[in-house]
């Protein structure tokens, strides 16, 4: 019964995109909103449902593998059209199909005026099918199914409006790089089935501790590739310069795909994968310092940029950098926890900051929004809320999740001390940038815009411009069409919101440590098998752990207090000062750049040496040669063809003697 | 008779024929004379059928005789043709397709 759950799970999203898919013309727009929104909420309850049945049994025997068809049977490769249902499964089924309900509702509001409306709910209902055969697969083959369909939805999410060039260009550069983490997947599974002789995720997980020893160099191989695969879609360093530009996508595809969802697949295969990582610690190290150095780095890089999405966009790769860090360690449910509550609060800080957006009429930079306290009090209210947890402030969820992670790698000890230093950093300049942006645009005198819509009630009539460089562009397909939506005055987007707003602050209480430990406990089945299942932080230790991360949240803003309030002079002297710092900073590390250099250029000059001198000389040169050859050769005989009659029949008289008289010799 | 003779009479025969062929330029001339060097060969065929005794040299001369008539049928469709077209019955002057 519950596998039945899950197949519908995985139906209702794809029958909704196909219905609206099919149907565009007929269909009226909300009608399709509609039918969006329905087919998520109805894969939510199944997978309420297929949850009930899955904790109906005992809990050893809480896993359910499910075929629908054999897809292909071949010389010993078997493929079956099946998923695997788990508790771990079903934790994303659940965060995903559930965010995705309330972004779905969300942008039924927030879109209403787009032209491309049944577009935009077809490509939003694929993207969940998409993202639900990635959790549920049953094998590698599956998973790169799924994973590849997601890498195909956020392209098309990201190029919605297909006629901003910096739209189009972005939807290229995210699908290019993720074409290069699938890459990474099929090296492994093909290394994984010579190795292990099957695909599927019950035989390979069983069998890998008999066949590999403890970091055997192929069983880090096989790791390292499924690592390449996470980090493209994760947006890893060196992986990473995708997700910021991907902002130029639709503020709920942000939210849904760029935050909530997809970019966490990365944390989801190495926690699914966790028997392959222990048995080479090798890899699951390199994952965690990537993860540290990418948390580190995205965090400064926060600091600096002024664009809103794109302050969200590089907190959510720190995030995930935690997320990394706590699944490449071992500690699997801390990080499942954080990358739940961080699907809450970071899916409602980007629905926040669409309101704004909305309301600064397609403007998305914070040197400009002031003062909207008072024009937009729930959005405010909401930001702050999101703000408060992913700084991780007491009692929120993200001080849970957080310093759950964080906790562990200080348990481990070692080395790991070190990365419990970096991530301690991280959460300090995490609550600097997250309140930055709340110091810069909630209090202080109303901007135009804002002032606009307090005496007005009404959002003011931009133009509508491209926020990247300013350019006009056409309202059709362009920024969700003439009028902009605030939450304010949009019910589906109040209601959405409201109800991350309310996760967001309470979703920790699931797990407080010592109390009730809901999510460790649900995940227990998955990770019995785990080195680490049995190891974990004392409660005291726990709340040590808690305690300081309250401590690190509260003085990161009140430090953001003092530089964005108190003393708003400091930040520009500081810029002065350190300009060095300043510069590397904003512009990204220069992450663009350095892969703009070490890959892209070389690769032009490659093609370019190859269509200027390969192509030229020794393709051309080979194809014009045997031509000249052929022309020459005819040349050499064509006087033959003298066109005279008895010319040729001399010739062929005396040919024919010749050839008579060749054999009358030789019979002699 | 001794076979020689027949022999010498299809040499003669074939010489004429290609002589022909060769000297005159009148293509209804030269269908004839190809059809006397078709003969020649025929005749030989048979001499040498007799001088084995058996029969199966009948059965190709047979087949020669059909093969001749069809080529005459193609060459006088030729003749026709030029002569329709005005053009001279003299093979050296139709000669386009020279290379």
């Amino acid at each position: 019964m519950t596998a039945t759950w899950a197949w519908l799970v995985l139906l209702f999203p794809l029958l909704g995109s196909l219905t609206i898919g099919a149907t565009f013309k007929v269909l009226p727009e909300r009608t399709a909103g509609l039918i969006g929104i329905s087919a998520i909420v109805a894969a939510f309850v199944c997978g309420i449902l297929a949850l009930i049945g899955l904790q109906g049994e005992p809990s050893e025997s809480r896993h359910v593998a499910s075929s629908l068809w054999e897809y292909a049977n071949v010389g010993g490769l078997k493929i079956d059209l099946g998923i695997y249902v788990d508790p771990l499964s079903i934790f994303m089924v659940l965060v995903v199909t559930g965010v995705s309900s309330l972004i779905h509702i969300y942008s039924y509001s927030y879109m209403e005026s787009d032209q491309g409306y049944h577009r935009f709910f077809s490509y939003l209902n694929f993207f969940v099918f998409s993202m639900l055969v990635l959790v549920l697969a049953g094998n590698f083959i599956m998973l790169i199914v799924g994973w590849a369909l997601v890498g195909f939805a956020s392209y098309a999410l990201i190029s919605y409006w297909y006629r901003r060039n910096t739209a189009t260009k972005a939807g290229m550069k995210a699908f290019v790089i993720n074409v290069v983490g699938d890459i990474g997947l099929y090296i492994a599974a093909i290394l994984i089935f010579k190795n292990l002789g099957s695909v599927d995720y019950g035989t390979v997980f069983e069998r890998a501790p008999e066949v590999f020893t403890t970091n055997e160099w192929e069983i880090v191989a096989i790791c390292l590739c499924l690592l390449v695969g996470a980090f493209a879609k994760s947006a890893q360093m060196p992986f990473h310069t995708w997700l910021a530009d991907a902002m130029e996508g639709p503020t709920p595809v942000s939210s849904l795909i760029h935050a909530a969802t997809m970019v966490t697949a990365g944390v989801y295969l190495i926690a699914r994968c966790h028997s392959l990582f222990e048995l080479a610690p090798t890899a699951a190290d390199v994952a965690a310092w990537v993860g540290l150095a990418t948390l580190l780095i995205a965090g400064t890089i926060a600091i600096a940029v002024t664009d809103l999405k794109r302050i969200i966009a590089y907190s959510t790769m720190s995030q995930i950098g935690y997320m990394f860090v706590g699944v490449s360690i071992g500690a699997y449910s801390a990080g499942m926890f954080h990358l739940m509550t961080h699907a809450f609060f970071k899916a409602l800080l980007f629905m926040a900051a669409g309101s704004f957006i909305s309301a600064m009429a397609n403007m998305q930079d914070i040197d400009k929004m002031k003062g909207f306290r008072k024009a937009m009090p729930f959005t405010a209210a909401m930001f702050i809320i999101g703000a408060l947890a992913l700084s991780g402030f007491p009692g929120t969820s993200g001080w849970f999740s957080k310093d759950e992670i964080i906790d562990f790698a200080h348990f481990r000890g070692g080395m790991y001390d070190w990365m419990w230093v970096g991530m301690l950093i991280g959460a300090f300049m995490t609550a600097i940038y997250s309140f930055r942006i709340i110091f810069r645009i909630l209090p202080g005198p109303p901007c135009e815009e804002a002032e606009y819509l307090e005496q007005h009630g009404h959002v003011i009539h931009g133009e509508p411009k491209n926020p990247a460089t300013g350019e006009l562009e056409d309202t059709e397909v362009g920024y969700p069409g003439e009028e902009h939506h605030i939450a304010e005055q949009a019910g589906g987007m109040k209601f959405a919101m409201a109800v991350l707003g309310v996760l967001a602050l309470i979703g920790g209480l699931l797990q407080i440590p010592g109390v009730d430990d809901v999510i460790t406990k649900f995940l227990e089945p998955t990770f019995e098998n785990s080195v680490f299942a049995h190891m974990h932080p004392s409660t005291e230790d726990s709340w040590i752990g808690l305690g300081e991360g309250a401590l690190i949240s509260i003085a990161g803003i009140a430090t953001a207090w003092l530089l964005y309030i108190k003393r708003p002079d400091l930040p520009v002297k500081f810029r002065q000062r350190f300009s060095a710092i300043y510069t590397l900073c904003v512009n990204k590390w220069y992450g663009d750049e350095i892969v703009d250099f070490l890959i892209v250029n070389p690769v032009k000059a490659f093609g370019r040496f190859c269509n200027r001198i390969f192509e030229r000389f020794a393709i051309d040169g080979a194809t014009t040669g045997v031509a000249g050859l052929t022309r020459s050769a005819g040349a050499a005989v064509r006087d033959l063809q003298s066109g005279l009659l008895r010319g040729y029949a001399v010739l062929m008289l005396f040919g024919i003697l010749a050839i008579a008289v060749y054999f009358l010799i030789r019979s002699i | 008779m001794d076979i020689e003779w027949y022999l010498v009479l299809s040499a003669l025969l074939f010489a004429t024929g290609f002589l022909g062929v060769m000297i005159r330029r009148n293509p209804v001339v030269i269908l004839l004379c190809l059809e006397l060097m078709l003969s020649a060969g025929a005749l030989a065929l048979l001499a040498f059928s007799r001088m084995l005794g058996n029969q199966d040299a009948q059965v190709f001369v047979l087949i020669v005789l059909v093969v001749a008539a069809c080529e005459v049928v193609v060459g006088l469709g030729l003749v026709v043709a030029m002569y329709r077209r005005r053009l001279p019955l003299d093979v050296d002057e139709v000669k386009e397709l020279k290379g």
